[in-house]
């Protein structure tokens, strides 16, 4: 068995616990609610009769940890219950939203790759000279306002003053497309019209440049760090003295060990951006997930709450699953090595 | 202490971040005093000056009923800070013990520990906060709440790192040898070496529990109107966007500034300290 297998299984094992605890935590969350679940659900005008028959129908006479077993054996099914707020399963639903969610978080991490690793190579290779001083200060600021202060700065400064971009939306209402992957960059090229697919990716540059905007000073402040550490390392020395020319030693021999801990630090700032495109979102009326949530929040709908938090943590543990295989993949070490990883 | 203060003094930054800090400090313990509208922190309407542009008598305009925007700011403020400094003072105490039992004790006390860490890790914390807000009602106390119970694991695991790898270090094991107990050992000798990666860590979160309490807040899940918070008078005014723009972007820009010096201390702090992530 190749390392990476082990490592994947040893991975999918420590997941599936982390992912049990995930839901005795939003069970917990859910049980703390003030009120019966049932009379909430039905509304003001219920009957006593209505009450106790739905009751008994969500299990709530039961003691708590049968309750929470019925729970476990749902989600276990892909059942995550009926959403009050919209009547239809909350699989469904979901399924509806996340692809939006999951569009402008894949390209907001993608800007946030491209840029802040580049900027963070740039600050270490110049550092103590102005590069350096100037990607300290760029990062600081850009982690210091929250993605909704950037998501109406950036509105107001490229949708309305300089009308580059469309001021909110997913796609323009011309265009009649499809919905087979829910990815609209995706659908419009499924469907091979062109016009559309340059719309959509048009609407998704300002939320996604907003959503990236934090994770790009965090991802440059690392790089940097990683890259300053590595600098200092023998090997580099070595190389200097050889009389290597610096861009070859940065790309060849400084870059590559310095990725590996940003690699696992991008996994958790996708986990920041999953939970900030509740903010983009909210600015830019981008119909995705958080618009979902926050609509059944506010209407105290909780098997929405629930399923809408699973779904969140499990694409989480997934896309770090992928982050830690990548990891792997780049390290030697690890690919090569006979003995088990922990 | 005078040493540290005198380094961070002589970096222009750290000395902004220094400087911002204690300026909106004192701009939100004086807001009664210094506020040019104190009372428009509540519920008053003036709607003969509503929706002004910035002028002479209102540095930030007015909102939508006619109240300060420039007062409302420093009451905000006051929120904004009491909210950091309670979160902080319960979250850090809490994940720091756990923190040092699993790092120090190791064996089972780590796995089961470390293990629920890790759940409460992986769940984005503005999406945990927004769960509990969603079944709690929304007020300042439940949001201090909410958002200390995201909080604390962060400080579990940055403790746990440090006390994991200062377990095999001599005086550690000098500490063992002459027979001191497992508590004396893990809060006398190596807590003592976490406190500046968690002082300096907890100058940092005070700027991200200000910005996670004002998106909250902005969803509509944090303190309740007519009290002035950030985030909601920022939600408030995107709605008039671009033609009001003043009712989004100063309370925006209040953020900004709070968490910047904030940031731009703490990073400061770091460089001194020598703590790296």
């Amino acid at each position: 068995m190749s390392a990476v297998l082990r490592l994947l299984l040893h991975r999918l094992g420590i997941s599936l616990i982390v992912l049990i605890g995930v839901s005795m935590l939003i069970f917990s969350i859910a049980r703390i609610i003030p009120g019966d679940p049932a009379r909430i659900a039905l509304g003001p005008n219920a009957t006593v009769e209505q009450i106790t028959k739905l009751r008994g129908e969500m299990n709530l006479d039961a003691p708590l940890p049968v309750q929470y077993g019925f729970f476990l054996a749902d989600i276990s099914r892909g059942d995550l219950g009926t959403s009050l707020y919209t009547n239809r399963p909350v699989t469904q639903d979901i399924a509806q939203f996340l692809p939006a969610t999951l569009e402008l978080v894949f390209l907001a991490g993608a800007i946030m790759v491209a840029v802040g690793l580049p900027l963070g190579i740039l600050a270490a290779r110049y550092r103590g000279r102005w590069p350096d001083h100037f990607v300290r200060v760029l990062a600081l600021l850009t982690v210091s306002a929250p993605g909704f202060v950037w998501a109406v700065i950036l509105m107001l400064l490229f949708a309305f003053y300089l009308p580059l971009f469309p001021i909110a939306g997913r796609l323009s209402d011309i265009y009649e497309i499809e919905r087979t992957t829910g990815f609209l960059t995706i659908d419009t090229l499924l469907a091979g019209n062109f016009a559309a697919f340059k719309d959509a990716v048009h609407h998704l540059i300002l939320p996604a440049v907003a959503l990236s905007l934090s994770g790009i000073g965090q991802a440059a402040r690392l790089t940097r760090a990683n890259m300053v550490e590595t600098y200092d390392k023998p090997y580099i020395e070595m190389a200097q003295a050889y009389g290597f020319h610096p861009s070859r030693i940065a790309r060849s021999y400084a870059f590559k060990p310095s990725l590996i801990p940003s690699l696992t630090i991008i996994g958790l700032d996708f986990a920041v951006m999953l939970g900030n495109a509740f903010l983009v979102e909210a600015v830019f009326a981008w119909p995705g997930l958080s618009r979902y949530g926050v609509a059944v929040i506010l209407r105290k709908d909780l098997n929405a709450i629930m399923g809408t938090v699973l779904v969140i943590a499990v694409t989480f543990l997934i896309v770090n699953i992928i982050v830690d295989l990548l990891i792997a993949f780049l390290n030697p070490r690890i690919r090569y090595s006979t003995r088990g990883t922990s | 202490m005078i040493r540290t203060l005198r380094i961070l003094a002589g970096n222009p930054l750290s000395l902004l971040g220094l400087l911002l800090v204690c300026l909106i400090t004192l701009a939100a313990i004086l807001a009664p005093w210094i506020a040019p509208f104190p009372t428009h922190n509540g519920a008053v309407v003036d709607f003969l000056n509503n929706n002004r542009p910035p002028s002479a008598q209102n540095w930030m305009g007015t909102d939508l009923v006619g109240r300060d925007i420039f007062s409302r700011i420093l009451f905000a403020y006051q929120i904004s800070l009491t909210l950091g400094v309670v979160v902080l003072a319960i979250a850090t105490p809490i994940g720091t013990i756990i923190g040092l039992l699993a790092g120090y004790l190791g064996g089972w006390t780590e796995m089961i520990l470390m293990r629920i860490v890790d759940v409460f890790l992986s769940i984005p914390p503005l999406v945990l906060a927004i769960a509990m807000m969603g079944v709690l009602e929304p007020t300042l106390t439940n949001a201090m709440l909410a958002v200390t119970a995201m909080w604390w694991p962060w400080y579990a695991r940055l403790v746990y790192s440090i006390a994991r790898g200062e377990r095999e270090e001599g005086y550690v094991l000098a500490a063992e040898v002459i027979g001191a107990g497992a508590t004396h050992i893990a809060f006398r000798e190596i807590l003592p070496n976490c406190l500046p990666a968690i002082i300096t860590k907890m100058t940092l979160d005070m700027g991200f529990v200000i910005i996670i309490a004002s998106s909250l807040s902005f969803l509509g899940l944090g303190v309740q109107p007519p009290t002035a918070d950030l985030g909601s008078m920022v939600a408030e005014g995107a709605r008039y966007l671009p033609d009001s723009w003043w009712l989004t972007i100063f309370p925006g820009l209040a953020i900004l500034i709070a968490v910047f010096g904030f940031n731009l201390l703490g990073d400061g702090l770091r460089d001194v300290l020598g703590e790296d992530e």
